[in-house]
């Protein structure tokens, strides 16, 4: 089976984030795989060890990437491809990012393509539909659980807000992975050797047979800011049962909330 | 400039979701004037369409097919488009629900457009139709404006204002006759896991519960509060791992992200996994017996003690009040 995963190298927003010049300010933050992306990983990995084939990590962005796919290789993935636009492209969207993905992957007859199902830092969640559409194939997001059967039948499990719905699809077809999906595994040191030679391809845009303008970005970010910080309120004092009348006023008359 | 713009209004459960509501005052400001058509998709919904003419839509278009009676993007997508080419608007917006996220962004390519999702607030700049959105899980912020063709964006239940339901409003109600078929992707089953009634999202007030709270049983307790408040139970990722609840109960950076009127907070401790999901909630309060607990400093009120006595004096005193209004 030819399965592919859509991996971004996301800053890992259990740091502090503050700002300079405008941007969120990346100097010495820690950066990792989408936390999302790492469960479309593991999955990736499960699939082909039980069907057969070969998994590759494909990811937009720049050369620090490496980092990751290395990390996605070390856990399991066969081959890995950086797409770096950066050189190209000024202003990225959504849009940008799916055309390129897409572009890639048009002539590489994929099987099944995994995907988180939102990046924690951008938190659209817009690219892997995007993807599946301009590839003309179907989706499923959000899953919790994927079956494949001989001849390409596919039974899914899908989060809808806390439901699951059961769905029937085939192949070929694009997944998004949510929490519970699986447990992914951490790179072992025999595997993280082994990533070490594990091919990993880097292509611009001019290798995509794309310009600038196929994928011109259609949003754009006017400003950055932080939300207004967080005051430590007012802790309650004395006996719990008058603590516990002091809230219920305060929640009617000051906070007007009930 | 005056623009014609589309709504998703969405049905569950029989009923129309708040954020429909939401999504057509989000509209009216993109609008500027021009035209908010309702597009009510589904298997027999029409009976909807007058309310959303009550909560501001101008007229409403309704998409009635038996392929229809649970969502597809497959399915959806092709009502839709089949209304855009018809209406020719210059925005949309739907909300940012499991159905919208799954269906704006196969939307945009059919459009060639760009998408904002996940809005909290929208407005006229400058010129613009300025949106805001979390980033970095609601650890920052950015405004956005559409550059280039349609401007289509998703908006975060309980965050936009909905307008004021007026039943003078009057508008027209049309149907659409589309073809829905060559489904690729089928729904064969639903499997109901939350409970009926306030969905977390979409909650005025949500009742969370952490490690603290020891056990499945420990919930009950957090239930009966958020009964009597009419809200949502939630809980932290600590709470899933140890098996207390279901993982679609949880709030936090992976997990449901909410902003609720009122956050009870009980037994969270309120690691940065948690606040990432919760802190921009209006109202937080924190009952914690840890009176160092990080929660404490994220909360408007804060109750040291065991929620195990505090909770159910809470549920007490907040009935009286509901007997005495």
């Amino acid at each position: 089976m030819n399965i592919f995963v859509l991996m971004k190298r996301t800053f890992d927003t259990e740091e502090k984030i503050s700002i300079v010049n405008g941007k969120i300010n990346e100097e010495g933050a820690e950066f990792i795989i989408n936390p999302y992306d790492e469960y479309a990983i593991e999955e990736a990995i499960q699939v082909r060890d039980k069907h057969g084939g070969e998994v590759t990590v494909v990811t937009v962005g720049s050369e620090e990437a490496e980092k990751e796919l290395r990390t996605a290789l070390a856990m399991g993935c066969d081959k890995a491809v950086l797409i770096n636009i950066d050189d190209d492209v000024e202003e990225q969207d959504q849009y940008t990012t799916a055309k390129v993905l897409a572009e890639y992957l048009k002539d590489k007859n994929p099987d099944l393509i995994l995907a988180g199902n939102v990046a924690i830092d951008g938190g659209s969640g817009q690219v892997g539909p995007r993807v599946a559409e301009l590839l003309g194939i179907p989706y499923v997001t959000t899953i919790t659980k994927l079956d494949i059967a001989d001849g390409g039948n596919v039974t899914v499990v899908r989060d809808v807000e806390g439901d699951e719905e059961i769905i029937e699809t085939s192949l070929p077809l694009l997944v998004t992975a949510q929490q519970g999906l699986n447990e992914p595994r951490y790179p072992s040191l025999p595997g993280i050797m082994k990533a070490k030679k594990k091919p990993l391809d880097e292509l611009e845009l001019d290798d995509l047979d794309l310009d600038e303008e196929d994928v011109e970005a259609k949003t754009k970010t006017i400003e950055v800011f932080l939300p207004p910080k967080r005051e430590a309120g007012k802790i309650l004092q004395g006996e719990i049962t008058d603590q516990v009348k002091e809230l219920v006023q305060l929640l009617r008359s000051e906070a007007k909330v009930v | 400039m005056a623009r014609k713009v589309l709504t998703l209004a969405e049905v569950r459960d029989g009923s129309l979701r708040n954020v429909s509501f939401e999504a057509i005052a989000a509209a009216k400001t993109i609008a500027e004037g021009g035209e908010v058509v309702s597009v009510l998709v589904g298997d027999q919904v029409q009976a909807h369409a007058n309310e959303l003419i009550f909560r501001g839509a101008d007229r409403v278009v309704v998409v009635e097919h038996p392929n229809l009676k649970f969502y597809t993007s497959d399915g959806y997508s092709q009502a839709l488009k089949a209304v855009i080419d018809k209406e020719q608007p210059e925005g949309i917006v739907f909300g940012h629900t499991a159905l919208g996220k799954d269906l704006s962004p196969k939307l945009a390519i059919k459009l060639d457009a760009g998408l904002v999702s996940d809005v909290i607030a929208v407005e006229e700049a400058g010129g613009n139709i300025v949106f805001t959105r979390p980033i970095y899980s609601g650890k920052a912020f950015e405004k956005k404006i559409v550059t280039n063709g349609i401007i289509f964006a998703t908006v975060r239940p309980n965050n936009i204002a909905p307008l004021e339901r007026d039943e003078s409003r009057s508008g027209s109600v049309e149907a659409l006759a589309v073809e829905i078929k060559d489904l690729r992707a089928i729904v064969k089953e639903v499997v109901r896991k939350t409970a009926e009634g306030v969905d977390l999202t979409e909650a005025k007030v949500i009742v969370a519960g952490g490690r603290g709270v020891k056990s499945a049983e420990g919930f009950k307790p957090l239930q009966e509060l958020a009964e009597v408040l009419g809200g949502a139970v939630g809980a932290s990722r600590g709470a899933c791992d140890a098996g207390y609840c279901d993982y679609s109960l949880q709030i936090g950076q992976t997990g449901k992200v909410v902003t609720p009127d009122l956050y009870i907070a009980c037994g969270i401790s309120g690691a940065i996994q948690h606040l990432a999901g919760m802190s921009n909630s209006k109202v937080i309060v924190a009952i914690n017996k840890d009176p160092e607990a990080n929660i404490f400093k994220v909360a408007d009120y804060g109750i040291v003690g065991d929620l195990f006595e505090v909770v159910p004096l809470l549920t007490e005193e907040f009935k009286k009040l509901k007997v005495h209004s």
